[in-house]
C-alpha cells in the first residue's frame, strides 16, 4: 500500500469512529449535536499535551483522552437536560465555538500555533508513525467502537436511549431517568470521539484549533445522516464514502463542505432515514436482492 | 373538605394496600387555577375520577406521577411525600400511569414496549450498561403481560401500526410491566367500541382483583358508574362530590356540572 492510500485509510478509520460515536448520541439517544468536533478536539488536545508537554506515553495519553473527553462530555451534556431539539442543536454549536476559542486563545493549549512534536506511539520498543501498524491500531479502535455500539444497543442503557429518543415523557413513565441517560449518551459518545482525537493527533504529529471547528461537526453529522442515523451500517458507510471521496478526488476536496451541506439538505428532503436506513430505498432493494439470492 | 373513609373492598393479596393521599393540592398555570384544594385518599379498589373537559383531571394525574409540581399541597404515598420526586422515582415507588394522548414507543414492537417497563430501576446503576434487556426472564414476563392484556398476537407488530384501541391497551401493558401497586389510567376507554370498553372494564377489574389499586379518569359516566367502587367528581379544579356511584349519580351539583355536556359523553 502506498503511503497515500495508507493515510487515506487511517483518516477513514478515524472518521468512521467519529460517525459511530456521534451515532450513539444522535441515533440512539436522539440528541442531535452539531458540536461533535469539540469532543474530537478535546481528545486530540488531551493526548497531545500529555505526551508532547508532559512526557507521557501515547498509551497514557490515549487512555486519558478517552476518560477526560468522556467526563467533559458529561458536563457539556448538562444543557440537554434543560433544552431540547432545535435549541439543543444551537447549544451544541455554541459549545463547539467556545471549545475552539479556548484552544485558540489560551496559552496552555498552544494558541493558534497548536501543539507540535506529538510523539508517535510505541509498542514493545517499536515506534510506529503511520504505516501498517498505525492503520491496524486505528481500525481496531473503530471496530471496538462498533462493538461498544452494538453491545450497548442490546443493554438496558440502549433500551433507555431508545425510550428517551422516542418520547421523553413515556420514558419517564417506564421508570427511565431521562437526565441520567442523556448524560450517559453524551459521556459515552464523547469518550469514544476523544479516543479518535488522540489517534488523529499522534498520526499527524501536531494539532491546530482549526481542525475541530463547527464545520467539521457538520461533516460528521452529515456522514451519520447520509449513511442512516441510528443503524450501525449507516454511519460506517457514510463516513467511508464522505471521507474517502474528497481525499481521493482533489476537486471534491476544495468543495467538501459544500458537498456535505448539499447532501445533508438532499437527504433530509428525500431520504431522511439515510442511504441505508431501515426503510430507505436502497436498503429495501438490497434486502430484497439478498432474499432472492438466498 | 371532609374526607370519606376509604371503603373496604376485599382484596386477594395479603399485602397491605398502597395508600395514596392527595392533601390540599392546588395547581395554577399563570392566571388559571387548574386545581383548587383537592383532597383524595385512595387505598384499594377502583376509584373513578370524572368531570367535564378542563376540570383538571389530567393535571391531577400529572401531579401524582411527578410530571408537574403542585403549587400548593402534598402528595403522600405509603407515608412518603412524593410531590417532590421525579417521575421515574415515583414509578420505582409503585405508581404507574397511562397517557390520555397515547405515547407508545412508536418504532418499537409491542413486545419491546412492554419490556421497556421491566428494566428500571437497576441496582447497582452501572449494571444498566452491561445487562441485556432481552433475557429469558424478561421475555417470559413480557409474555405474561401480553397474555393478560390480550396482545399476544400483536407482540411483533410495530406499536405505531396498532389501531388506537390496542395502543391504549399497550399503554396499560407497558405500565403493568413496571410492577405498580397503584395504576393511573387516563381515559383508557376513549375511542373504544362498547364491546371493547367492556373488555377493558373486565381487564381493569382483573388487575384490581390481583391487588393493584386503580384510579381511572373517565368521561363516560355510564362506563365509570359500572366500573368504579367510588367516584370523585372534579369541576373547574374543585372536588364537587365524591362517594359511591349511586350517590354521585344523583348529586345535584354533579348533574348541574354535566348539564349540556351530555352530548360529549355519548
Ligand atoms: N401544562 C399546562 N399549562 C397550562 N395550562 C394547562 C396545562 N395543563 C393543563 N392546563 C389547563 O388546565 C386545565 C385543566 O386541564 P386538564 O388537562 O387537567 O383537564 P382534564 O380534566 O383532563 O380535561 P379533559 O377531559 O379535556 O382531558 C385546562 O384549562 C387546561 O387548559
Ligand atoms: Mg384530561
Amino acid at each position: 500500500m502506498s503511503d497515500y492510500v495508507l493515510s487515506v485509510a487511517v483518516f477513514v478509520g478515524i472518521w468512521v469512529t467519529l460517525a459511530l460515536s456521534l451515532n450513539i448520541l444522535t441515533g440512539f439517544a436522539g440528541q442531535v449535536s452539531l458540536g461533535h468536533a469539540a469532543f474530537f478536539g478535546i481528545g486530540a488536545y488531551t493526548s497531545a499535551i500529555l505526551t508532547a508537554n508532559y512526557g507521557q506515553s501515547f498509551w497514557t495519553g490515549f487512555a486519558l483522552a478517552i476518560l477526560i473527553t468522556g467526563m467533559t462530555g458529561a458536563v457539556l451534556g448538562l444543557p440537554s437536560l434543560r433544552v431540547r431539539h432545535d435549541f439543543l442543536v444551537l447549544v451544541t454549536m455554541g459549545v463547539n465555538f467556545v471549545v475552539v476559542a479556548l484552544f485558540k486563545y489560551v496559552d496552555f493549549f498552544g494558541g493558534a500555533m497548536g501543539i507540535v512534536n506529538i510523539p508517535a506511539p510505541s509498542l514493545f520498543g517499536h515506534t510506529f508513525r503511520g504505516g501498517a501498524p498505525y492503520l491496524i491500531l486505528v481500525w481496531v479502535y473503530a471496530l471496538a467502537t462498533l462493538g461498544v455500539s452494538w453491545y450497548l444497543s442490546k443493554t438496558w442503557t440502549g433500551m433507555a436511549f431508545n425510550t428517551v429518543r422516542l418520547d421523553e415523557d413515556a420514558a419517564a413513565a417506564v421508570g427511565v431517568s431521562v437526565p441520567r441517560f442523556k448524560i450517559y449518551a453524551f459521556a459515552i459518545s464523547a469518550a469514544l470521539a476523544g479516543g479518535a482525537g488522540s489517534l488523529y493527533a499522534h498520526f499527524i504529529g501536531s494539532v491546530f484549533p482549526d481542525t475541530f471547528v463547527f464545520l467539521e461537526s457538520i461533516a460528521i453529522l452529515s456522514m451519520v445522516i447520509f449513511g442512516g442515523v441510528g443503524t450501525l451500517r449507516g454511519p460506517i458507510v457514510g463516513a467511508i464514502i464522505l471521507k474517502a471521496a474528497p481525499e481521493m478526488l482533489r476537486f471534491v476536496q476544495d468543495y467538501r463542505f459544500t458537498l456535505y451541506g448539499a447532501l445533508l439538505v438532499l437527504m433530509m428532503l428525500f431520504q431522511p432515514m439515510g442511504l441505508l436506513g431501515d426503510d430507505s430505498w436502497l436498503w429495501t432493494k438490497l434486502q430484497r436482492l439478498f432474499r432472492k439470492g438466498s | 373538605m371532609a374526607q370519606l373513609p376509604s371503603q373496604s373492598i376485599p382484596t386477594l393479596t395479603p399485602e397491605s394496600p398502597p395508600r395514596l393521599e392527595v392533601r390540599s393540592v392546588s395547581k395554577r398555570f399563570g392566571g388559571l387555577q387548574a386545581l383548587k384544594d383537592v383532597n383524595i385518599i385512595h387505598e384499594r379498589g377502583i376509584l373513578g375520577l370524572i368531570g367535564p373537559n378542563g376540570a383538571g383531571k389530567t393535571t391531577l394525574f400529572n401531579i401524582i406521577s411527578g410530571f408537574l409540581k403542585p403549587t400548593e399541597g402534598q402528595v403522600i404515598f405509603n407515608g412518603q411525600a412524593i410531590h417532590t420526586r421525579r417521575p421515574h422515582q415515583i414509578v420505582e415507588m409503585g405508581i404507574a400511569r397511562t397517557f390520555q394522548i397515547v405515547k407508545p414507543f412508536a418504532d418499537m414492537t409491542v413486545r419491546e414496549n412492554v419490556i421497556s417497563g421491566l428494566g428500571m430501576p437497576i441496582y447497582p446503576r452501572w449494571l444498566a450498561l452491561v445487562q441485556r434487556y432481552r433475557t429469558p426472564a424478561t421475555l417470559q414476563a413480557s409474555e405474561a403481560i401480553l397474555r393478560l392484556t390480550d396482545l399476544t398476537v400483536w407482540a411483533e407488530a410495530r406499536a405505531e401500526s396498532l389501531p388506537i384501541g390496542l395502543q391504549r391497551r399497550l399503554e396499560i401493558a407497558r405500565a403493568l410491566a413496571t410492577g405498580p401497586r397503584l395504576l393511573l389510567l387516563d381515559e383508557p376507554a376513549a375511542g373504544l367500541t362498547a364491546a371493547e370498553a367492556e373488555d377493558l372494564a373486565q381487564l381493569i377489574r382483573t388487575l384490581n382483583a390481583q391487588g393493584i389499586s386503580i384510579i381511572v379518569i373517565e368521561h363516560n359516566m355510564t362506563f365509570a358508574m359500572g366500573l368504579c367502587h367510588r367516584i370523585v367528581v372534579l369541576a373547574q379544579g374543585e372536588i364537587i362530590a365524591q362517594g359511591p356511584p349511586e350517590q354521585v349519580r344523583h348529586d345535584e351539583r354533579v348533574i348541574n356540572a354535566y348539564l349540556g355536556q351530555e352530548d360529549d359523553n355519548a
